[in-house]
Parts: C-alpha cells; sequence; structure tokens
C-alpha cells in the first residue's frame, strides 16, 4: 500500500471522498446517446466559476461608490494590470452564460427534460435562472453608466406599478427616492454575496437532484429500466467519468475558442454585450435617447411593452412580463404528451415549438429597437405602432405556447417510443 | 456503490411505513405543547429580528435631508424657456410659458388622455385651465408616468404639434401644461410637486404649506 492510498484511506475513514466521487462521478451512470444539446449544462457550471473567479478579481479594484464607481471602472480598464481582460471576461461571460443557459433550457424542452421524475431538477433549474436575471440585473448597474442607471430606475419603477403598495416596495428597493448611492451600494451587496449564494445553493440541489434520479436522455426513455442482471449497472449507461468528462472537455475546448474571440475582437459585440451608452457616466438628470435592456432580457421587456395598460395602471404589463419568466415552471404539469422527446412528438406540437422559438426571437429582437422604428398602421388599425402590434402577436404566441400544451400535448400523434436508447 | 445506497433507500421506508407517531402510548403531550410553544415564540422573534434588517434597507436619514424642499429662483428666467431644478435627485421643470403658449393649451383638449385634470397627478391648487399656481410658469416633475424616463423639451411649433415634451424612451408626447396626449404608452400627466411662491420670483419645491 502506498501512501497515497494510504492517505485516501485515512480521508475516507473521516470524510466521503472516494464514495461521492463513485456516485457522482466514476458511477454516476448517463445515457449513453448523449448529443449536442448535452453540452451545456457543463459548460454553464464553466461559465458560473469563470463569473465567481473573475468577480473577485474585479472587486479588488471596484468601488461600489456613486461618486467612485464609474471611475474606478475606467480604472480598472486602463490601469489596473490585465484589468482590462478580467473586466472583458466578466461582462462577455454575463451574455455567454445567458447564451448557454438558454440553449440548455431549450435542450429541455426538445427532449422533455422536465417531465416525471425530473420535475424538481426543472424546478431547481427555473430558481437559478431567475436568480441569475437578478444577478446580472444587480450586475449590470454597478458599472454606474447611463444605461446601468436609467435601466435600474426603469426596473425599480416596474415595482412600483403594483397596486397599493408599489411606491413603498420601489422606494424600499432603492432606498432613496430614486436610484442613488444607497441603491448602488445594496446592489453590490446582492451581486457579490447574496445571489451568488443562492446561485450556488441551487445548483448544488439541481445536480444532486439530478444524480438522485439520472440524466434523461435525447430519446426520453428512462436508462433505469433495464440493468444489467449481475452488476445492476443500466444496459445504456456509461460512466459519466471518464466518458462525458472527455466529452464535455471537447464542448469547453471550443467554447473558450468563441469566448477568446468575442473578449479580444468585439468584447460590446457591437452594443448587444455592453450598451454604447454605458461608457457614459450616469446622470439623472439626462435620460438616454433610447433605454433598452441587454439582450438577454429583451424577450420579456418586449412583453412588457406590448401589454396596453388598464387604466392608469402599468400593472398588467409588468405581470405579464413576471409571468412570461416564471411560467416555465409550470411546464412540467402543462405537457400531458405520452412521451418526453421530440423525436417521438407529432408535427402538432414540433409546430407548437417552432412557433414559439420564433416569437421568442422576434420579441428578442423588437425589444432591443424603439417601438416606432417601423413606422405606424393606418387610421384602421388605430395608427398603431407596427412593432407593438407585432409585439402583440408574439406575446399571444408565447403564452399560448404554454397554456395550450395540456389540450395540444394530449390531442398530438405522438410515434412508439423504443425500449432502449437508439444512439 | 449504487446497491448499498437502493439498500439504504429500501431500509428508510421500512422504518417510515412502521412508525406511527399518533399511536404510540409514550407521547408525552406536555413535552410536545412545550415545543410547539416554544417553536412559536420563536418564531415570532425571528419576525422581530426582520424588522430591523428590513427598515434598513428604507431611505436613510441622510437619503431624507437630501430630499428637503429647495428654492428656485426664477427672476431670470426668460418667456419661453425652461429651467430645471433638482429635487430629491429628479429635474423639476420650471417652464416660462408666453401668451401665445398659453392660447395653444386650450386648443387641443380634444387629443388630450386627461384635458380636465381628472387622475390626481397635481395638487388641489394646480387643477385648473392652466395646471399653475400663476399661469405663466409651469412647475412640473421632468419624469414620464410611463417609466420614469426624462422627456425632452420640443417647444418649436409645427402645422401638428403645438410645442410640449417627447419621451425619448416611448415616445410618449406631454403639451406644455404636462398633459399626456392620447396615444401615448404614460397613462397620466406629469406630476405636478407640492410647491408655492415665497416671493413674486422665488419658488419653493417640495413644501406647500397645506401639506407637512
Amino acid at each position: 500500500m502506498n501512501y497515497f492510498t494510504k492517505l485516501i484511506g485515512w480521508v475516507d475513514e473521516r470524510f466521503p471522498l472516494t464514495s461521492n466521487v463513485k456516485a457522482h462521478l466514476t458511477e454516476y451512470y448517463a445515457p449513453k446517446n448523449f448529443n449536442f444539446w448535452y453540452f451545456f449544462g457543463s459548460l454553464a457550471l464553466l461559465v458560473l466559476v469563470l463569473q465567481i473567479i473573475t468577480g473577485i478579481f474585479l472587486t479588488m479594484h471596484y468601488k461600489p461608490d456613486a461618486a467612485l464607481a464609474f471611475a474606478s471602472v475606467e480604472y480598472i480598464m486602463r490601469d489596473v494590470p490585465w484589468g482590462w481582460l478580467i473586466r472583458y471576461m466578466h461582462s462577455t461571460g454575463a451574455s455567454l452564460f445567458f447564451v448557454v443557459v438558454y440553449l440548455h433550457m431549450f435542450r429541455g424542452l426538445l427532449y422533455g427534460s422536465y417531465r416525471n421524475p425530473r420535475e424538481l431538477i426543472w424546478l431547481f433549474g427555473v430558481g437559478i435562472f431567475l436568480a441569475l436575471m437578478g444577478e446580472a440585473f444587480f450586475g449590470y448597474l454597478l458599472p454606474w453608466g447611463q444605461m446601468s442607471y436609467w435601466g435600474a430606475q426603469v426596473i425599480t419603477s416596474l415595482f412600483g406599478t403594483v397596486p397599493f403598495i408599489g411606491p413603498d416596495i420601489a422606494e424600499w428597493l432603492r432606498g432613496d427616492y430614486l436610484t442613488s448611492d444607497a441603491t448602488l451600494n445594496r446592489f453590490f451587496a446582492f451581486h457579490v454575496i447574496a445571489l451568488p449564494l443562492v446561485i450556488l445553493g441551487l445548483v448544488a440541489a439541481h445536480i444532486l437532484a439530478l444524480h438522485e434520479v439520472g440524466s434523461n436522455n435525447p430519446d426520453g426513455v428512462e436508462i433505469k429500466k433495464l440493468k444489467d442482471k449481475k452488476t445492476g449497472i443500466p444496459l445504456d449507461g456509461i460512466p459519466f467519468h471518464p466518458y462525458y468528462s472527455v466529452k464535455d472537455l471537447v464542448g469547453v475546448v471550443v467554447f473558450l475558442m468563441v469566448f477568446a474571440v468575442i473578449i479580444f475582437f468585439a468584447p460590446d459585440m457591437g452594443g448587444y454585450f455592453l450598451e454604447a451608452n454605458n461608457f457614459v457616466p450616469a446622470d439623472p438628470l439626462v435620460t438616454p435617447a433610447h433605454i433598452a435592456p441587454t439582450w438577454y432580457f429583451t424577450p420579456y421587456y418586449s412583453i412588457l411593452r406590448a401589454v396596453p395598460p388598464i387604466g392608469i395602471s402599468q400593472f398588467p404589463g409588468v405581470a405579464a412580463m413576471g409571468l412570461s419568466v416564471v411560467v416555465f415552471a409550470l411546464l412540467p404539469w402543462l405537457d400531458r404528451s405520452p412521451v418526453k422527446s421530440i423525436r417521438y412528438k407529432g408535427n402538432l406540437y414540433k409546430a407548437w415549438l417552432a412557433a414559439f422559438v420564433i416569437s421568442f426571437l422576434i420579441l428578442g429582437y423588437l425589444g432591443t429597437i424603439p417601438a416606432d422604428t417601423y413606422g405606424q398602421f393606418g387610421a384602421w388599425l388605430g395608427k398603431a405602432d407596427i412593432a407593438t402590434v407585432v409585439a402583440r402577436i408574439c406575446s399571444v404566441v408565447y403564452f399560448a405556447f404554454f397554456f395550450l400544451m395540456p389540450w395540444y400535448s394530449k390531442k398530438d400523434k405522438t410515434k412508439p417510443v423504443p425500449e432502449r436508447v437508439t444512439g | 456503490m449504487s446497491d448499498k445506497q437502493n439498500g439504504q433507500h429500501q431500509a428508510d421506508s421500512q422504518t417510515g411505513a412502521s412508525y406511527q407517531p399518533n399511536q404510540s402510548p409514550q407521547v408525552n403531550l406536555e413535552k410536545r405543547n412545550f415545543l410547539i410553544a416554544t417553536s412559536a415564540v420563536g418564531a415570532i422573534g425571528c419576525a422581530a429580528v426582520a424588522v430591523p434588517f428590513v427598515k434598513s434597507m428604507t431611505p436613510s436619514e441622510r437619503a431624507k435631508a437630501a430630499g428637503a424642499p429647495i428654492e428656485v429662483d426664477i427672476s431670470k428666467l426668460a418667456p419661453g424657456g425652461k429651467l430645471t431644478a433638482e429635487w430629491r435627485g429628479q429635474p423639476v421643470w420650471i417652464i416660462h410659458r408666453t401668451e401665445e403658449m398659453l392660447a395653444k393649451l386650450s386648443a387641443h383638449d380634444e387629443q388630450l388622455s386627461d384635458p380636465n385634470l381628472e387622475v390626481p397627478q397635481q395638487p388641489e391648487y394646480c387643477k385648473n385651465k392652466d395646471r399653475a399656481i400663476k399661469a405663466k410658469y409651469a412647475v412640473m416633475l421632468g419624469t414620464c408616468t410611463h417609466l420614469g424616463c426624462a422627456p425632452n423639451e420640443s417647444f418649436v411649433e409645427t402645422a401638428d404639434w403645438d410645442g410640449g415634451f417627447v419621451c425619448p424612451c416611448h415616445g410618449s408626447k406631454f403639451d406644455l401644461s404636462g398633459r399626456v396626449y392620447k396615444g401615448s404608452p404614460a397613462p397620466t400627466n406629469l406630476v405636478i410637486p407640492p410647491h408655492k411662491y415665497l416671493t413674486e420670483t422665488t419658488l419653493l419645491i417640495g413644501e406647500d404649506g397645506e401639506v407637512a
């Protein structure tokens, strides 16, 4: 027995090291037919780690003070050795986090990964998504540029539209009568401590729940149903390590290449990752000509703008926007199809999914432009903005995808599901 | 490993099935009630401790002091001009309206959402034809009632525009009294803050003597 084995033995008597490595890596059996779409879970974890590390180093130089914040970010960009790289890694990482998470969620939609018995994995995932949105929103205020400031002003005003208690909530969130130093200071606290802790806890729960029930796969069949009689290992399962750890490494390499290209050649992505107006210091007395959130929020922002006010209340739009995000949590109970995977679903479901994706993309685009970009309809439609009418149609499709799902997923003509995965 | 785990699960479920708390003869009701009572007291304690944390996020004394009323000297404000003062960090506009501007204000009532000021977006003393204490001086918050952006001034008149403000965010339009045009995303007229004249040419914004 060599010293290393002895050391591991010593640890194992005091801490479940080997047993955990086995349970989660070397003897965690994942379906052997994972495809392209299964890269994005591990990539999301990679981006989370990158964000935490770059974030820690940014915190060493950043000042969460309305008088100093903007200059301290410029200081990081110009004077701190390699500060520009760390900051661009963090800002690009934020956008790529959403790219990866949206693709990860779409994978769930494709293969029914939210279905029984994986409802809790999905709910934890929706929780991570919500916390991530909060994290991105709070973080975007920190550079204290014009778009930071006015974005925060608009979003905190949304809470002000809640009937009766709204104005008090908005004031409580800001800690002042408007977005100010107090707001910046607390958003910093939320961004660097509160939400990262929440996200880490939810990610742990997400993975623990996944390893309890096992991964879904592109065929949507349960590999645990058919096990080798002697070993008890699923016939279609392979150990996560080394098979998928190596596969995921390939994804990591490709991802990091894309990541590096963006950081070095297009860190602001033509205004989509870092908006031009945010290179101007925050000014409470001057509103930018056009306020748009960063690209990952624009589908929901479009829905907010598309819903008309009732009387003098903006609340319906705000409620619709909130619903458009949390409605994902209902998916496990809305989908009544006898099959999980898109491979065995019929054309009806596929058409709805396609309509949803197209609406989501159109809403995302419309959220980046002013409502009057495409002009107005004639008097026959009350001279409504063309972009607004399109956004309304897409919003209806967006919600119909979810709320009509119990009906069309049942009516859909599905194909027979095989016993085992098809590769 | 997986076998061992499964074994544990089975054992757990078996003990779960045989465990019947209500039929156990050894229930100590006194102890149970004590535990329930202490838990309840503990929960109340936790709620009480939450109060300081929630309250700590409300505006501080410094923020409240910074929100105190401000004095504005309007003696140098030329006719047709606009002055922006800052109160509670929000822009307060004071517009010196000319006779022509005032004349046009009553000409477009049918294009407005709320020409008669039904929605209380102004103090009672400004609920009049000119939406002002003194007709020539309009005072209002330069914050769009849609989502809090700052509308831009557009005083140049054209054939179908009587002069006013246009919000750059979502295109809401307001006239020179801050009344919103129909078809704007903004639901209401611009807010008129409490204010009063200390002298002929000095305004106090944030306090009017009627409300504390």
